[in-house]
């Protein structure tokens, strides 16, 4: 590209010295001068009416500034938090939308619902007092389970949705499957949860909100993935604010994946609280608050069908499922069991026809949105759990009923609704064979049966759609937003770059990777570039970072601005050149005059644009410094194979992942080291789904039984292996840096790696996840599996 | 009830007049302002508030700050040199990719260090095992036993 080369290496992180000594800035570590403490009041009831709020014990309590509750929130004409995504059912009927308040007015429909505020000088002096609101609720029956939501008689949580459906949607010919699956050779059915997870980012979410009556301001410090959406969502739908009055910061943020995303209640109260009282308002989630209200992920019950005919080409899929949406709309809740879900199923294979129908229903329980992977994961875990089965079934190897049935012709229109641009599924699964050592299975197989030990191997071929786009194709699908990313390049008169993304960065490494691409196309050295984010005053706008998009949309919106500053950049350096601008180049840091050894450094031509003496001041304004807004064409779409392979003790029922081997396509990579990293993350919160993660709640009370570190299992370090993981390099063909997301593969595709080698090493059809020895145990007991 | 404490910190003498309930996490952070020791979970899971007490790793989530009078302590701001150089561990995960997000970052390294002191050559194994009490959401652990494997080499040479 120039002088420099750093697309490609493995620059170590510019982020991590911060990091590394303490010296981060996360929302916690915020302190504003005179600043509150809240705590939240919330209810300890799945379901209840609230007969009544009394705060006067609370009030009297030492520390405490001010307590509010739902009814001073409708006073001040506090809104409902919005959804971001309008489902249309199969009846073209819009999908059932019921309030969903910042501060329970009348009625709790969750475990961890929000009650009322408490704000006190100390967050010690504000939990005492929250313990001192006296709610008196009339308890009412709750529903939990996705499966029992809309059964005869079931306690309905809105009278908007009286049979608790928010709506039934449907993708896909279903005449056409029908047909077909009458006439197939085989049929493979099964039926199974996608278990329920809880995000678990190990920083809690926290709010930092502060008024100014100078300039009637606010400034809001929070864990958030996308400060602008935030801002947009807070002050449009929720509060009435003038946008441009409020400054969103999203500091260092530890860890997302996903349940930073949306607005949330904690978020809305502490802006609209700080007002009242003209203090600062920080709050930050105990351990057990981020277990009962962050948004949870998954949570399908699903019956899936495969047709094929004699030879084991697909010739049809049918997919019935009911999602569970929780008690109230998330921000995008709606959209992820269906848009994000239901176009997938064609994975990486030619299926012609397939139809899904999705019913989506209220619960007594957190909402449900986005979680790494976002409808992805459910997708691929139906579609390869299927195919595996299938092939188990009519006898034919894992592999090659893959092969037989991989689309190999590009562009390719599922019947899904999507567009794959490119791929090489057949790269990376001959890739994932030999790296994993398919080979020595067979030995390493008898090895285990000579130590009393089951082993058992299986695949999974993930595709995945990122970058979701483009925004006027979303917005017909119900989109309520755009989908674009912006970028601003600011140069300096030294030569000195700026450069502000609407990208956020919390734990991807932004700073470094667009820092690699920017001085690469600029030619000038990494030092000389700052990567800044995550600031509403000082970023122009962003979408933020969710779903895999941030090179692909982000990076590619600050690569179209770097376009506009060379472009202006020439035509300063013809002028200075005195030479035709169509006659110049640029080229290793330099603009040069072509065929010729004239040229001026870019540093040059930065400063003739600020100290414009020698200048076409008559047809160029001064200055060097664009923004980019760029919405993609279509979305990219990743892919990969993984193989893992478990070895089970029946008669304790442990599974220990023996190996697992992962080859991924992402497109261009620009740091091999950050994308491993991902790739790693992504594979252990798809692992802890698949073997320790889940989250329950009591049928009968509707408690959350897992809110706490004890009983919801995430994996530790002694759990999971070390991976061996590799990439193939097929260039997305629609954006110009050739990229395609890798923040959530690993999470896509490792739950159906890993159950289709515990079910091989099992020889039964279907376990439910998560594979806990004491679930593995019972089918060795029921089946009287031994080595 | 306020009670007076005193220990040392990074070095340096430091006391407070505090309620009798404070946290030894919650004094470090919010009287001392030293806001790299970080709190995940506030019930000792996470280990994202590790801490060094006279030489050993605890979890400072876990304790009253009076349990720590007279200690002396070292948070993640006095694990590098006070040139600002890294100490072998911080430098091996910043090689090795040890980090992303950064929150669990503080109480990992402190552990990690602890544990390089309890087993100066570990075996993977080991160092998966002994990593039980510090979660990490974003890394997969991979990166981070690596790191732990070449500081390790490093310390002892």
């Amino acid at each position: 590209m120039g002088a420099t080369n750093y697309i490609g290496q493995a620059v170590k992180r510019r982020e991590d010295y911060r990091f590394l000594t303490g010296a981060g800035n996360y929302t916690d570590d915020v302190t504003l001068p005179r600043q509150t403490h809240a705590a939240f009041v919330r209810s300890p009831h799945a379901h209840a009416k609230i007969r009544s709020i009394r705060k006067d014990r609370a009030l009297a309590s030492p520390g405490v500034v001010a307590v509010f509750t739902g009814d001073d929130l409708a006073a001040s004409k506090v809104g409902s938090l919005p959804c971001g995504w309008l489902i249309t059912d199969v009846k073209g009927q819009p999908m059932k939308e019921p309030p969903h308040p910042c501060l329970a007015q009348g009625k709790v429909r969750y475990v961890g619902d929000h009650v009322a505020l408490v704000i006190a000088e100390t967050a010690g002096q504000a939990k005492d007092a929250a313990e001192l609101v006296e709610v008196d609720y009339e308890v009412l029956p709750a529903v939990v389970n996705a499966a029992d939501a809309r059964n005869k008689g079931a306690p309905v949580l809105h009278e908007a949705a009286p049979d608790n459906t928010c709506y039934v949607w449907a993708l896909g010919d279903k005449a056409a499957v029908d047909k077909a699956f009458q006439g197939a050779a085989h049929v493979t059915t099964l039926e199974f949860c996608n278990n329920r997870l809880i995000p678990n980012a190990i920083e809690p979410r926290a709010v930092n909100a502060t008024y100014s009556r100078a300039d009637e301001s606010y400034t809001l410090y929070v864990a958030s993935q996308n400060p602008h959406v935030e801002r947009l969502l807070m002050t449009a739908f929720v509060l009435g604010l003038p946008e441009h009055k409020v400054r969103v910061v999203a500091p260092d943020v530890g860890g997302g994946f996903g349940s930073k995303i949306y607005l949330y209640a904690e978020d809305v109260v502490c802006t609209w609280a700080t007002r009242q009282i003209n203090r600062p308002v920080k709050w930050t989630a105990e351990r057990i608050e981020s277990f009962q209200s962050d948004a949870h992920g998954r949570d399908h019950v699903t019956r899936a069908e495969l047709a094929l005919d004699k030879d084991g080409k697909f010739v049809a899929m049918r997919v019935a499922t009911t999602a569970n949406l929780g008690a109230y709309l998330s921000t995008f809740a709606t959209c992820i069991p269906t848009i994000l879900y239901a176009t997938l199923l064609a994975g990486q294979y030619t299926t012609p026809v397939i139809f899904c129908e999705v019913t989506s229903v209220f619960t007594n329980t957190s909402p449900v949105d986005a979680y790494r992977g976002a409808g992805r994961p459910e997708a691929t875990y139906v579609v390869e759990r299927l195919v595996e089965t299938a092939a188990r079934e009519m006898k034919i190897d894992a592999a090659e009923i893959r092969r037989r049935n991989f689309i190999r012709n590009f562009p390719y229109q599922t019947p899904v609704a999507l567009m794959y641009d490119t791929g090489n599924y057949e790269a990376t699964l001959g890739e994932v064979i030999t790296l994993a050592d398919v080979a020595g299975y067979a030995s390493r197989k008898a090895d285990s049966k000579k130590r009393g030990k089951l082993r058992g191997i299986g695949y999974a071929c993930y595709i995945e759609a990122c970058g979701i786009a483009p925004s006027n194709v979303a917005g017909s699908l119900g989109a309520r937003a755009g989908l674009f990313e912006a970028g601003e390049v600011r140069v300096h008169p030294t030569g000195k770059v700026s450069v502000f993304t609407g990208s956020h960065s919390h734990g991807q490494g932004h700073e470094t990777t667009f820092a690699q691409v920017v001085a690469d196309r600029l030619g000038i050295p990494m030092d000389d570039v700052e990567i800044v984010h995550g600031d509403t005053s000082k970023v122009l706008f962003g979408m933020g970072t969710y779903g895999s998009r941030s090179i692909a949309v982000g990076g590619t919106a600050i690569v179209r601005a770097l376009d506009k500053v060379i472009a202006k950049g020439k035509k300063i350096a013809a002028h200075l050149l005195e030479a035709a601008e169509a006659d110049i180049e640029f080229k290793d840091g330099a603009f040069a005059v072509k065929g010729t050894d004239k040229k001026k450094a870019f540093a040059e031509v930065s400063l003739a644009a600020y100290v414009p003496h020698n200048y076409p001041l008559d047809k160029l304004e001064p200055g060097l410094n664009e923004n980019a807004f760029y919405d993609p064409t279509n979305f990219t779409f990743p892919a990969g194979s993984y193989v893992c392979e478990v070895e089970i003790d029946p008669d304790t029922g442990q599974v220990r992942i023996d190996r697992f081997t992962a080859v991924d396509d992402f497109g261009k990579i620009i740091n091999p080291m950050i994308v491993e990293g991902q790739v790693h993350g992504g594979l252990v919160q798809g692992l802890g789904q698949a073997l320790t993660e889940n989250c329950y709640y009591d049928p009968e009370s509707g408690q959350l039984i897992t809110a706490s570190l004890s009983d919801y299992s995430l994996p530790r370090a002694s759990d999971v292996p070390s991976f061996k993981v590799g990439t193939k390099e097929t260039p997305c063909t629609h954006n110009p840096l050739g990229v395609k997301g890798c923040g959530e593969a690993g999470a896509i595709g490792s739950p159906a790696a890993l159950m289709n080698a515990i079910t091989d090493a099992l020889g039964v059809k279907e376990v439910e996840m998560p594979a806990t020895s004491q679930r593995i145990w019972r089918v060795c007991q029921e089946f009287k599996i031994a080595a | 009830m306020t009670v007076k404490v005193s220990m040392t910190i990074n070095g340096k003498p430091a006391s407070a007049e505090v309620e009798e309930r404070t946290l030894l996490v919650t004094f470090i952070r919010e009287h001392l302002r030293l806001t790299g020791t970080h709190v995940g979970c506030d019930t000792a899971q996470c280990g994202a508030c590790t801490i060094q007490m006279n030489g050993r790793a605890v979890k400072s989530c876990n304790m009253l700050v009076m349990q720590a009078e007279g200690a002396d302590l070292v948070t993640i701001e006095g694990i590098a040199k006070p040139d600002g150089t890294l100490h072998p561990m911080q430098e091996a995960f910043r090689q090795h990719h040890g980090l992303q997000c950064g929150f669990c970052t503080p109480g990992m390294v402190i552990s990690a260090i602890d544990l390089v002191n309890n087993f100066p050559d570990p075996s993977e194994e080991v160092i998966r095992h002994q990593l039980d009490g510090n979660l990490c959401r974003c890394t997969g652990y991979h990166n981070i036993v690596k790191a732990i494997k070449a500081a390790a080499q490093t310390m002892r040479s």
